[in-house]
């Protein structure tokens, strides 16, 4: 597949999960990423544009880095990295563009006193996204792919504007968080109707639980050779939704002991530690094994 | 005749929990240093009173001691570089596969530590050398200290001129009293990940030493810097760049307690995998494997091969950017402190497996038993070299013994990669 340079014939492939050595180029053929000279440019002016000027957006930055990878077993090794390339990806204009296909609208800044005179707004920042807490969670465990800088921003800029914007923003898309709720919650009543009414009875409601690992895709919360066996799955089927179905799937594994618990906090502590899953056979057996 | 009934009883003189739990558990006795023993899991400042000519005694079948008498064969910095060089000069002498050498005249398969002298003994052949590439940087280290302490790095002649033999400041009579140094060729191109150095520490546990029997722990770790590095010379003295001890970077600003800047060997493997192919990554940690097993041969023949010992090793090693690994010094007395949780689990299962290997079944040990553990209780460590085995097995088979993995792909790729290794793993 990779000797071909087939896009196509790579997405079937990551179907099935990639060969770690392989797992770069495979994405990078999906992602449509080669090593173009204008692209390495690119990046070294939003370098310089970092260098130039700050924005606040930058402090949002260093503040989430800090708090989640910089904390991250596997990921604090990439700190420098993840400033790098956040930096620059708020600096990006490019990436409005994404915001023709997106349900949200990129925050709009206006010069002092013109407040509302569309000729005298600007996006804000450059590049519409303003990062929240954990937001730099999408780009750590890519650092595990790709050690060169420019090459890792691409790939992440194009993960992003294809995927993670859908998970913070609100749409209709069979993808979008929102549809990604739905489907968990009605895997989980379908497959797991008690478990679902006992948490609810107890006031744990399980979607309080699964959120937070399907808006950050998992990351952070898996181990990262799992999570990147997952993503595979996200690139190859072009889809969040195996996200949803992930979450439900933990939840039935766990399901013995979530049945045991009676606050929200011990169904919490149930779910707390997800790093020793293996995600494939956690999500066969979720999807195919037969139930009593 | 003495029926051996009863629990072990330990002593130590190194107050750790993960030690002391361990003992613990498996219901052993506390005693003093100077009732009847079994275990005694002493520093590298007691082994040398047990085996001392003055204060020594003779310990009994029923000891056992977590130290060999003359490990600073292998432990200390400057006897660690004479053995291995006497061991290549060896192999080279034999006319020995092992020990051919490259166009250059380097070593083809045992160049793996830095080029290294002793100071002030062999200042001369350092400056000779020193000349060859003046921008070169080297590492001063004194030889008797550990976690980093003493050491400095130099890229001028005149940073270390009081070691110098014929040095103004000195006389004859006070040489002798110089701490001695090692001073060696700084690797001022190591893998960085994240832009950071790191180095690798592993364990190792040999329980003979002739014949050869010793076993990696497989989850050693990598420990990372907290400031990015740079070769730039103004950083020289700066050492939270360039030494990796934890002991040093606990007080770098950036020292995080969560995860005390280390990572598993599992994730560097995972990003070497990812990043430079399978292949070449096999190939690193075959190498690695490689210069422990040689290092540990080096100095089996100078080796006090005392039954009642066992020794737990801490391996430093440091992977260059062309991912070639070098060995840079053997701790007797690893760190049994823990900087994060997870660094406490794993010392606390170091010396559980440790202990399952060195004392079987918890019992009351009989050091005349052939030190050939079962399979089932190496837990977390796997066979690195069995030199009973490798002599006693017809085939050329690489004996790393992992089960699950089939040990022929492992025999063909020493084959593949052009070792002639095969004789000597075997």
């Amino acid at each position: 597949v990779l000797a071909e340079q087939d896009s196509a014939a790579a997405q079937q492939y990551v179907r099935q999960g990639c060969p770690t050595a392989l797992r770069a180029d495979l994405w990078a053929l999906i992602l449509n990423i080669s090593n173009q000279p204008e692209d390495l440019l690119y990046y070294e002016q939003l370098k310089s544009n970092v260098i130039q000027h700050d924005l606040l957006v930058d402090s949002l930055i260093y503040k989430d880095v800090k708090l989640t990878a910089s904390n991250d077993d596997y990921y604090f090794v990439f700190e420098d990295y993840l400033y790098q390339v956040l930096l620059c990806f708020s600096r990006d204009t490019s990436v409005l563009e994404h915001f023709t296909y997106s349900s949200a609208t990129p925050p709009k800044s206006y010069i002092q006193g013109k407040l509302g005179m569309e000729e005298y707004a600007v996006f804000y920042p450059p590049n519409g996204v303003i990062p929240f807490h954990g937001f730099s969670m999408y780009v750590a465990p890519l650092c595990f792919l790709y050690h060169e800088p420019s090459k890792l921003y691409q790939i992440f800029r194009e993960m992003y504007v294809r995927f993670f914007f859908r998970l913070h923003s609100i749409s209709s898309h069979p993808s979008g968080i929102v549809s990604l709720c739905l489907l968990f919650e009605t895997l989980l009543q379908t497959h797991l109707p008690q478990l679902f009414y006992h948490l609810r009875e107890i006031g744990a409601q399980p979607l309080r639980i699964s959120f937070k690992w399907m808006v950050r895709a998992f990351s952070g919360y898996l181990a990262t050779d799992q999570l990147l066996l997952l993503w595979d799955r996200i690139l190859g089927y072009n889809s969040l939704e195996i996200l949803a179905v992930l979450a439900a799937a933990v939840f039935a594994f766990r399901a013995v002991n979530l049945m045991e618990v009676t606050s929200l906090a011990a169904a919490e502590a149930v779910l707390a530690d997800l790093s020793t899953l293996k995600v494939m056979p956690l999500l066969q057996i979720f999807l195919f094994a037969t139930v009593t | 005749f003495r029926i051996m009934a009863g629990k072990v009883k330990w002593v130590t003189d190194i107050e750790k929990s993960v030690l002391i739990n361990n003992f613990e558990k498996r219901g052993w006795i506390q005693v003093a240093e100077n009732e009847d023993w079994n275990f005694y899991w002493m520093s590298v400042q007691t082994i040398r009173n047990v085996f001392s000519v003055e204060t020594g005694y003779r310990l009994s079948d029923d000891q056992i001691v977590n130290h060999f008498p003359n490990h600073y064969e292998l432990t200390r910095k400057d006897l660690m570089v004479k053995n291995i060089k006497r061991y290549r000069k060896e192999l080279e002498k034999e006319g020995s596969p092992l020990a051919e050498k490259d166009e250059n005249g380097k070593y083809i398969y045992l160049d793996f530590v830095p080029v290294t002298f002793m100071l002030p003994a062999d200042y001369n052949l350092f400056v000779e050398e020193f000349r060859k590439n003046p921008s070169s940087t080297w590492i001063m280290k004194p030889c008797g200290k550990a976690q980093g302490k003493g050491i400095f790095l130099i890229n001028k002649l005149s940073q270390i001129k009081k070691w110098s033999r014929d040095s103004k400041t000195s006389s004859f009579v006070s040489q002798s009293s110089k701490e001695a140094y090692v001073i060696s060729l700084y690797i001022n191109n190591p893998l960085l990940i994240g832009g950071k150095k790191f180095d690798l520490r592993l364990y190792v546990l040999v329980s003979t030493y002739r014949p050869l029997r010793c076993y990696m722990y497989k989850l050693g770790f990598c420990r990372f810097c907290t400031v990015k590095y740079t070769p730039s010379t103004s950083e020289l003295d700066n050492m939270f760049v360039h030494l990796t001890n934890v002991a040093i970077q606990k007080h770098g600003d950036d020292y995080n307690h969560i995860h005390g800047g280390k990572w598993t060997v599992s994730n560097l493997r995972l990003y070497l995998e990812s990043t430079r192919g399978k292949e070449v990554t096999n190939k690193l940690f075959d190498e690695i494997h490689w210069i422990i097993v040689q290092s540990l041969k080096a100095v089996a023949p100078v080796m006090n091969n005392d039954k009642h010992c066992f020794e737990c090793y801490g391996y430093d090693i440091i992977i260059d950017d062309k991912l070639k690994p070098w060995l840079i010094e053997v701790n007797a007395s690893p760190s049994l402190t823990s900087s994060t949780a997870n660094d406490r689990i794993l010392k606390y299962n170091l010396i559980n497996d440790t202990l399952n290997i060195a004392v079987p079944n918890g019992e009351i040990p009989d050091c005349k038993w052939n030190k050939s553990p079962p399979k089932e209780v190496l837990g977390n460590y796997e066979v690195l070299y069995d030199e009973e085995m490798a002599q006693s097995d017809g085939t050329d088979r690489d004996l790393r013994g992992r089960p699950g993995q089939s040990t022929g792909a492992k025999g063909s790729r020493a084959r593949d990669s052009g070792k002639p290794a095969l004789t000597t793993w075997k």
